[in-house]
């Protein structure tokens, strides 16, 4: 194969524009639903994630994922450091017409958005260093083998389990990494849902949105039919999930929200994100307004029966979205959309689903176990949980001396 | 000498200067504070859970004024920053014993 330079564009682009949805998408997002004197620390959370992995993923995350597949289980590092890589201007392997180089970055920036987003849960209450400590550890244990198994040839791959842009690999792993850290740190003393600043929310919900076209259209790796099909039902589902979740809100307590419909519109986007490659309208608009619904409830009634402190709905949103997307494939996929896969039960495969739904089962249990692990640790270590005090003031003054608002 | 400390509704806070500024009531300090009163809050509804709020921003002027514009002050007050709804806002008054110019040395009623 030869490099396309209009694939390239596009993958270029499509990377910048995933960075986009980490900083500041996320960050502003997640800054504008929290109390005001945690503002910084929750966007300081999504940066220092996305520099962090930004290193690991070239010394050794990207080689560990998509390298050599050895037991089906993790990739194999052949080239520490991304070394001689960039020096022979090789084209990827499972993108060949563009380089090697351009498929590892776009990558890299699922793996940092994927823990960014874990970080919406554990706000206003979290260690910073404890959280430097968990976000090396979490990618490499938990993202980096789970995207080898789904994307990098290991064994759900091998199985036939299909998650195009990360349904599987992006939100639910976060989503359920969420659950189970929030479950070892413990719930916040105020464990209200009060943002400060919805206005700052709107703009970081915008930028994911237009982000996303980057992260499931570019999830093509090229630019073509596909690219522009993924990008349709991204922005339906995403439309859908927005209008749906109004609609809930309008039944349910009469208004419709603007965080409400913020809501719907991530849920639409994170259902789609698994299918995007492999789905039609149709099938997107039910995507979507289902997905929706069940996050509304995942959020306003599972949450507060069971009690956890999903500060920002990480795993009521991602975890769950993540999960009906996953799932829909094995409903939905279509072979005259993409020619990898013979459909899903609307044309009379059966399979499908069945792996469908044993790689979201495996995959939450793994996220979970290790998760949990892994938060058990640092807590004996370093710990997990800022003082008393410290949770009360806020964080921004307490753990950066700085504070977000100083306005007179 | 008087003080008069009113909390008002934030968004009353224009109209009620303007109205003390044309029965030349001129000199204020004004403060954002938080409360509540008898009727607890509001409620605001996030993701579909509703959430009391029960300390509510509102705006205090601080007043010192001669006895004898007391009344127009409060009626002033009364007429612009009342909507009919809960939480309107209350009005103190209290004696003040002493008032000084810090620029002048000034005391008393030619201070105010």
């Amino acid at each position: 194969m030869i490099l396309d330079s209009g694939d390239t564009a596009w993958m270029l682009i499509s990377t910048a524009l995933v960075i986009l949805m980490t900083i500041p998408g996320v960050a502003l997002f997640y800054g504008g639903l929290i109390r005001k004197e945690n503002v910084l620390n929750t966007m300081l959370l999504s940066f220092v994630t996305f520099a962090i992995v930004s290193v690991l993923w070239f010394i050794y995350g990207y080689d560990l994922t998509f390298g050599a597949d050895m037991w089906g289980v993790i990739g194999s590092i052949t080239n520490p450091v991304f070394n001689g890589v960039l020096e022979s201007k090789s084209l990827a392997t499972l993108a060949p017409t563009i380089p090697t180089g351009l498929y590892a970055i776009f990558q890299m920036t699922f793996a940092a958005i994927t823990v960014a987003l874990i970080s919406g849960a554990v706000v206003e209450r979290m260690k910073f260093s404890a959280w430097l400590a968990f976000v090396p550890v979490w990618l490499t244990l938990v993202y980096v083998p789970v995207a080898h198994w789904m994307w990098g040839g290991g064994f759900l791959a091998q199985m036939g389990a299909l998650d195009f842009a990360g349904g599987i690999v992006v939100h639910l792993t976060s989503g359920i990494a969420a659950l189970a850290l929030v479950l070892v740190l413990g719930a916040r003393k105020d464990i209200r849902l009060l943002p400060h600043h919805l206005g700052y929310s709107v703009m970081g919900a915008g930028l994911l949105w237009f982000g996303w076209f980057g992260f499931n259209a570019g999830s093509a790796l090229s630019a073509g039919n596909l690219a522009v099909s993924a990008m349709i039902v991204t922005n339906t589902s995403a439309a859908v999930g927005m209008i749906a979740w109004m609609l809930m809100d309008k039944l349910k307590t009469g208004k419709p929200t603007l965080l409400g419909a913020l809501s719907g519109a991530i849920a639409g986007l994170a259902s789609i994100t698994p299918a995007a490659g492999y789905v039609n309208v149709t099938a997107a608009i039910i995507i979507g307004f289902f997905a929706s619904i069940f996050a509304y409830n995942a959020v306003s009634w599972l949450k507060p029966r069971l009690g956890y402190d999903d500060a920002l709905d990480v795993f009521g949103i991602h975890g769950i979205c993540g999960i009906t997307g996953a799932v829909a494939i094995g409903i939905f996929a279509n072979p005259l959309i993409n020619s990898v896969t013979t459909g899903g039960i609307l044309f009379g495969n059966f399979n499908l689903l069945g792996v469908q739904l044993l790689a979201v089962a495996v995959v939450a249990v793994y996220s979970f176990v290790l998760t949990v692990v892994i938060a058990k640790i640092i807590d004996k270590i370093i710990g997990l949980r800022v003082t008393d005090e410290h949770e009360v003031q806020g964080l921004d003054v307490n753990l950066h001396e700085e504070s977000g608002y100083r306005l007179s | 000498m008087k003080k008069i400390l009113a909390i008002i509704r934030p968004d009353k806070l224009e109209a009620v200067k303007n109205a003390l500024e044309k029965i030349g009531c001129h000199g204020m300090t004004v403060r954002d504070v938080k409360g509540r009163g008898r009727q607890l809050g509001v409620t605001e509804n996030y993701r579909g859970r509703d959430y009391r709020i029960d300390i509510l921003p509102k705006t205090e002027i601080e007043i010192v004024t001669r006895e004898t514009d007391v009344e127009g002050i409060v009626q002033a007050i009364i007429e612009t920053a009342k909507t009919g709804d809960i939480g309107d806002g209350k009005i103190f008054i209290s004696s003040v014993e002493e008032v000084i110019r810090i620029r002048t040395g000034e005391r008393g009623d030619k201070a105010i």
